[in-house]
């Protein structure tokens, strides 16, 4: 018992990070109706900006952890949203009018770029952190098991859940979150009335690139340790979130990233580390036999 | 009144390729008037809209807005340009309501211009500052103004694609009014309604033209509409003018019946669209 209540916090941390990365596909997806394999690269950006950002504050000398973790923070996300903005500007939005697979190999050839671009500059072994938030609360201690809550893993579910009330705010409430709905339900239309669609879909970009900037900031905190190749798995591992929870829908993508965390932290806990991708991709499958167009996500009625 | 017309449409000419969908059509639509484009299918009606909305970039022609607020080219002006700054609006002859939002919010939605300056782009509505929320309240309420003058107060919050026809007809009209336009385009409104939404229709462009003042473009298939509550008709047949004027010039124009009905087949028409002619001829002498 006590085993599985600490995996179902680690699952959750874990969840909680898909979950962020999986916004930036299903918001992409969308708008425009592409899948953006970049994005887990754009993650990877992230984690490395927050890496440089904390090692500099660290040669000044900052060490109170709170503002170290907000100035971290801002530096990670503007860049990381630069970069999010810059792909879209460079390789997505000349094909707008091209085939729908035009984009998408341009994507997967950004994804590569951003790949060995940090490769080459940062150079391919892993990149290690000291951990900034340290120590942890035992909930439970049964004498043979301990369950502890990572103070690490609280930050995660907090910034999680505050990032994702701000972010639902401005989806549903604001004027922007209104032109993006109208968007992805017919551009042109949005555009007849005076929504400047080009911004709109930039917005969305640099939207979900700062939502996986702090994922990326999170993973180096919580992990500790980066490579250029962080961003291929984490984000195939989001994008299969985002497919499960039902692409285009933005609860799915908190869900399906919730579920996938807590589907790898299971498998792992009960039946083998090795596997835990074959588990979550394995859901996956089942999901899109069985339910093709996600959890949360509307399936396409054709109206006759 | 001003002398100088709304919309000045000079030699507008559009070529698909070899095909020649509108061929140096030339007219004009002013203030507080309605003007109807009539003609039969194909005659590129739909077209003319295209190009004054930026769908298409006309081969030739010029199409000048002299709108209160300035003068506008509107083959030159791009896509949301054309509804931000020269103010046009237009429907669709399918409609295109944005189906999955509310009644209500796609009469926002249509004020996004404004709701986007008030906000400071936004910014001021993620921290929910006073100024942007006067702002959305503002544009509740001329939604709501609007959803009162098509009798869908009560329908607010359904989603828009649940409505019946004849109401999302309506809606789209009032979403293009709260775009606040000082052209309205409107194609084919009156499409698929029966004969007494037909006339709420009519009598709502008929108040819109009086209180708002603004031009109105009509495509209408329907003649009775578009007799009805015409100030000027213009009449295309395959991609050129053939009429311009008033209703009862149009409808004695030899060459609008030769285009409707086709040359010396009077004979063969059926009965009942015969006896329909004649008594809608008779109306117009009155």
């Amino acid at each position: 018992m006590e085993y599985f209540l600490q995996q179902l916090i680690n699952g959750l941390s874990l969840g909680a990070i898909y979950g962020l990365i999986a916004i930036g596909y299903t918001m992409v997806y969308g708008i425009i109706g592409m899948i953006n394999f970049a994005h887990g690269d754009i993650f990877m950006i992230g984690a490395f900006h927050s890496l440089i950002a904390f090692l500099v504050l660290g040669l000044l000398g900052v060490s109170f952890v709170p503002l170290a973790l907000m100035v971290v923070l801002v530096i990670a996300v503007l860049l990381t949203a630069t970069y999010g903005w810059t792909v879209e500007r460079v390789a997505y939005r000349p094909l707008r009018r091209s085939t729908r697979l035009a984009p998408l190999i341009s994507a997967i050839g950004m994804s590569i770029f951003l790949q060995n671009s940090v490769q080459l500059l940062q150079g391919a072994r892993g990149k290690p952190l000291v951990s900034v938030i340290p120590g942890a609360i035992t909930l439970v201690d049964s004498g043979t098991f301990a369950v502890q809550i990572s103070y690490m893993q609280i930050v995660i579910m907090l910034v999680t859940v505050s990032l994702m009330t701000v972010f639902t705010l401005m989806i549903t409430r604001t004027t922007l979150g209104r032109a993006q709905r109208a968007c992805e339900q017919d551009q042109r239309m949005a555009s007849l009335l005076g929504v400047n669609i080009d911004r709109t879909i930039s917005i969305t970009f640099v939207i979900g690139a700062s939502l996986a900037a702090v994922a990326g900031l999170m993973v180096t905190l919580y992990y500790g340790i980066i490579d250029f190749y962080l961003g291929f798995v984490a984000g195939i591992k989001a994008f299969t979130a985002a497919v499960l929870g039902g692409i285009g829908s933005l609860p799915g993508a908190m869900l399906g990233g919730i579920l996938i965390g807590l589907i790898e932290a299971f498998w792992s806990a009960y039946f083998s580390v090795e596997y835990k991708d074959v588990a979550a991709f394995g859901v996956l499958v089942l999901v899109l036999i069985f339910r093709p167009s996600g959890l949360l996500g509307r399936p396409e009625v054709e109206k006759v | 009144m001003n002398d100088v017309p709304l919309l000045n449409v000079e030699h507008l000419t559009m070529r698909f390729g070899g095909l020649v969908a509108i061929d140096d059509v030339s007219f004009s639509a002013r203030n507080g008037q309605i003007t109807g484009i009539i003609g039969p299918n194909g005659a590129g009606k739909t077209t003319v809209f295209n190009c004054l909305t930026g769908f298409y970039k006309p081969s030739v022609g010029r199409l000048a807005l002299n709108a209160p607020h300035g003068t506008f080219l509107l083959e030159q002006t791009d896509g949301f340009r054309i509804a931000q700054q020269a103010r046009v609006a237009r429907t669709f002859q399918n409609i295109r309501l944005f189906a999955g939002m509310s009644v209500l919010e796609n009469l926002i939605v249509a004020q996004h211009n404004k709701l986007m300056k008030e906000s400071g782009f936004t910014i001021a509505g993620l921290l929910w500052l006073p100024r942007h929320r006067a702002a959305e309240r503002q544009s509740v309420e001329l939604a709501r103004y609007w959803l009162d003058r098509i009798g869908l107060t009560s329908r607010a919050d359904w989603q828009a694609g649940n409505l019946p026809y004849g109401d999302q007809r309506r809606l789209e009209i009032a979403r293009a009014m709260c775009t606040d336009p000082v052209l309205l385009c409107l194609d084919e409104p009156a499409a698929g309604l029966n004969a007494r939404e037909s006339a709420e229709l009519n009598e709502l462009l008929l108040e819109i033209k009086a209180q708002q003042g603004i031009g109105i473009l009509l495509i209408e298939h329907d003649m009775s509409v578009v007799m009805e509550i015409s100030d000027h008709i213009v009449v295309l047949d395959y991609g050129r003018k053939i009429s311009d004027g008033r209703p009862d010039q149009v409808r004695q124009d030899p060459a609008v019946i030769r285009a409707y009905l086709g040359e010396e087949e009077d004979e063969e028409l059926p009965p009942e669209v015969a006896e329909d002619l004649a008594q809608r001829g008779e109306a117009g002498a009155i």
